[in-house]
């Protein structure tokens, strides 16, 4: 019984660390289906984190704070896509500019406007995402089996957290039944066949990644406002590119994308319970093993070793018309 | 788009028939390049109307322009007798204008139909017209016999059947006018028949087509009217009737060109190149190659023929030492030469091979280097190259411009840019750098891709004459017209293997195509006999 608690509150914990994941996967998803490599997740996750917490301390409403990060992580689209869809830029180097430009510029605002050392100020109860109780799951949580799952694993996570996990068959009805959809794989497997059908090339893939900036934005306002109270300097630490490997991981499907952010989730709420935590037989497990596993995982996984993942086919190309 | 789907097209209002399209003046530069000057043309509704012209003659720019791909600089476009302002694709569509691209237009991972509706799709939810696209679908392939699964992976389907989806989607749109350009690159004579076939079924049903090709042979063979591009200029127009490939191709090139070339036997010596059970996998480990067994002797050519993607580009690669034998053995003048152990290309090269790779640009030259930088290339630790350790340019610029009058490359300026040449000078210095080596055995592919017909007629002389000269030859090539006038025996290679031998004398394109598309020689040679 002990044993099936631990697993409940891992898997609790899981949801959780893999929320931020799975929206800034999805994100990826949209931009690079389109055919724009997008390695400023981080960048852009970070940025909205600190404009959520920041907005929302002015304002003491966690729905502003969130709107914020998703008008700064748009803006940053943007710019992205001004570099590479417009004017034909090295989408790596945009991305990697952007991850960097951000976690100075999120610093600096931070100690202008705040003096705390690039930290934001810690916000109160209003000011955050609060956890939503499903109805009767007080009275069930004496139920075997069913009731800590009910009343544990599934109620009392905040807003966020569900819409990240509705975002997933939201995204693939977008991408594999619309009009929508359609036009935004056409575009990134094979761009001339969508401008020969009469549908702008560029406007496409701007739509593209605005859809990644409005999905990182939310990721962004998850960490400093709904999982943490406060931004922290840097506090994305690799969640943006974390979140680029489960895509890639999940060939650059939602649902396998999904399937992916849960096991890295997974290892990250592992690494915090499994901290101290004595298993019979293996002793006190190093917690800095467990704390890198998902990065081994990503190398190994990358490697090539489970399945060869086909990206996009015009992936990282800028559109350009031949003679 | 249901509303411009099935736009009228017909007579204007007071009855007369105007021209499918009519083009006035149309003037189109790129920078320095003056793609089309001054171009008018008309073609006729209801016919097939080629347009035929050297590589870089303007062709494919002004149909560019008149699908919305390029705007002219100058001059009007007029369809069903009306002014049209076509900006984009999206207009060309709206008027009629449908077009088959040289390279498709698809998109591999999508189905047949999902092609199909790309831009179309009747609705924000794809739901509500997928259906209806299927019957729509389905009732052009019955008009049009364009048999094909709408739920095939398009990725799946051979060139000719891509090239079907291409026709369907134009046909999807409403397109009265159907442009093509250079559509049988890819394909077999008999699915180049296929096409030709539907084509007629277009016309017939009172589309009009318009053909883009430099192929005489299907001009003659397929147009109602045909009219001739040089060097950006509109030259002259024909009824196919009353013209002949002898004055298309003058009009062409603007002076007189042997079609045919003029060669004398074969006098074959002893075997150079011997072949034995040769396999040759690619980078995915797939097999390309499959037991190819033959030779090649001093004094003459063999061709390998068949249709592009079936084992001759690994083949050839793997002769030219730049690709590892999977099985079996290659011999040069009795001595073993399998590449991959220990014999790479530049081994060969030392024995004598001369290697002429398929694609110019990505095999044969940096086209980042100047000429005399390219003109060394894979020679360049020859010692008449050499100073100390240093390389003497000055021996290099003196051979280089040495083998640019020797080959006609123009300009003759060693220190040009090998990106500045032409496609046919390019090829020319490639020619020249391995040619002038005196090599024992030539390897060559494709050696006229994207050679315009005056120095496809040098090229081919300069290959003649190393035979004359009693060296051994092997080219791969899939222009028959090519391997035809060139080689004295004929290879046909169809999915890896080498399906037959024809000899020159026996050969002609209906037996080597049947071969092309895997059928036994024997029962090709039947087939022919009962046609």
């Amino acid at each position: 019984m002990e044993n099936f608690e631990l697993i409940i509150l891992l898997l609790d914990a899981t949801l959780r660390t893999s929320t931020p994941l799975i929206l800034a996967a999805l994100a990826g998803m949209f931009s690079e289906r389109s055919g724009t490599i997008n390695l400023a997740l981080e960048g852009m996750m970070l940025g909205g984190a600190f404009s959520a917490a920041a907005v929302a301390f002015y304002v003491g409403s966690p729905w502003v704070g969130l709107l914020a990060a998703i008008a700064t992580t748009i803006g940053l689209s943007l710019l992205h896509g001004f570099a590479c869809i417009t004017h034909k830029g090295n989408q790596v180097v945009s991305g990697m500019a952007i991850n960097i430009l951000m976690s100075g510029l999120t610093a600096l605002v931070g100690i202008a406007l705040f003096a705390q050392g690039g930290k934001t100020p810690a916000l109160d109860k209003a000011s955050r995402f609060q956890p939503i109780t499903f109805p009767g799951a007080e009275s069930f949580r004496d139920v075997p089996v069913l009731g800590p799952i009910y009343s544990e694993l599934l109620s009392g996570h905040n807003i966020l957290v569900y819409i990240a996990f509705l975002a997933v068959p939201a995204a693939w009805w977008v991408m594999y039944r619309t009009r929508f959809g359609l036009r935004l794989r056409a575009v990134g497997e094979n761009p001339g066949a969508v401008d020969t059908a009469g549908i702008g090339v560029v406007a496409m893939r701007y739509r593209a990644v605005i859809c990644s900036g409005v999905l990182v934005g939310m990721s962004g306002a998850y960490l400093s406002t709904a999982q943490g109270a406060s931004f922290l300097q840097d506090m994305t630490a690799g969640k943006g590119y974390i979140a680029l490997a489960a895509m890639v991981f999940g060939k650059w499907r939602p649902f396998p994308a999904l399937a992916a952010c849960l096991l890295f989730g997974f290892l990250d709420a592992a690494a915090t319970r499994l901290q101290g935590v004595v298993l019979p037989g293996i002793g006190e497990v190093p917690v800095q093993l467990v704390q890198a596993l998902p990065y081994i995982l990503t190398v190994i996984l990358l490697a090539g070793f489970i399945g060869r993942a086909i990206p996009p086919k015009a992936l990282g190309r800028a559109y350009v018309k031949e003679r | 788009m249901s509303d411009t789907m099935h736009q009228m097209h017909g007579t204007g209002e007071n009855g007369a028939v105007h021209p499918a399209i009519e083009l006035r003046g149309i003037d189109k530069r790129f920078g320095a390049v003056h793609a089309n000057k001054e171009i008018d043309l008309k073609v006729d509704k209801g016919t097939i109307h080629g347009i035929v012209g050297e590589n870089g003659a303007g062709k494919s720019t002004l149909m560019s322009i008149l699908y919305g791909f390029y705007q002219a600089d100058g001059g009007t476009i007029h369809v069903d007798g009306e002014l049209c302002d076509i900006k984009g694709s999206d207009d060309a569509i709206s008027v009629g204008i449908g077009m088959v691209h040289q390279h498709f237009m698809l998109v591999e991972t999508f189905s047949v139909l999902e092609n199909v509706i790309l831009g179309v799709e009747g609705g924000a939810v794809l739901r509500d017209g997928v259906s209806k696209a299927r019957e729509e679908l389905e009732r052009l392939e019955r008009e049009y016999s364009l048999n094909i699964d709408p739920d095939a992976i398009v990725g799946d389907l051979s060139v000719g059947l891509q090239q079907r989806v291409e026709i369907l989607k134009a046909l999807y749109r409403g397109a009265e006018i159907l442009i093509l350009d250079e559509p049988t690159g890819v394909l077999t004579p008999q699915e180049a028949d296929h096409l030709f076939r539907i084509l007629e079924t277009l016309k017939e049903q009172g589309k009009t087509v318009v053909l883009i090709t430099h192929k005489l042979r299907e001009i003659m063979a397929a147009t109602d009217n045909v009219s001739v591009m040089r060097q950006g200029e509109m030259v002259a127009h024909r009824k196919t009737a009353e013209t002949s490939p002898e004055e298309l191709s003058e009009l062409m090139v603007g002076r007189k060109v042997l079609l045919r070339l003029e060669k004398g036997k074969a006098n074959p010596a002893d075997t150079v190149l011997k072949v034995d059970n040769l396999c040759v996998d690619n980078a995915q480990g797939v097999r390309k190659v499959k037991n190819a067994t033959f030779t090649v002797r001093a004094g003459e050519i063999v061709g390998v023929a068949g249709v592009s993607g079936n084992g001759q580009s690994e083949l050839l690669e793997a002769l030219g030492g730049i690709r590892s034998a999977a099985e079996g053995s290659v011999e040069l003048s009795g001595q073993d030469v399998t590449p991959g152990k220990g014999v790479d290309a530049a081994e060969l090269r030392r024995r004598g091979v001369a290697h002429v790779p398929e694609d110019r640009h990505r095999m044969a030259m940096v086209t980042a280097f100047t000429a005399k930088e390219a003109a060394i290339l894979g020679y360049e630790d020859d010692n008449t190259y050499q100073k100390g350790a240093l390389l003497d340019w000055d021996a290099i610029s003196k051979a280089t411009a040495n083998m640019m009058a020797e080959f006609d490359v123009r300009p003759n300026n060693p220190d040009l840019k090998a990106a500045n040449f032409s496609g046919g000078n390019q090829q020319k210095l490639v020619l020249a750098r391995e040619i002038m080596r005196d090599p024992e055995l030539l390897l060559v592919g494709q050696p006229t891709r994207g050679v315009d017909i005056g120095a496809i007629e040098f090229i081919h002389k300069r290959i003649v004459a190393m035979r004359d000269a009693g060296k051994a030859v092997l080219l791969v090539s899939v222009e028959l017209d090519e391997i035809m006038s060139l080689a004295d025996r004929i290879l046909v290679m169809c999915d890896g293997s080498i399906i037959g031998e024809v000899s020159a004398a026996e050969a002609n394109e209906r037996v080597l195509g049947l071969m092309m598309a895997g059928v036994d020689p024997k029962e090709a040679k039947a087939v022919e006999g009962q046609a």
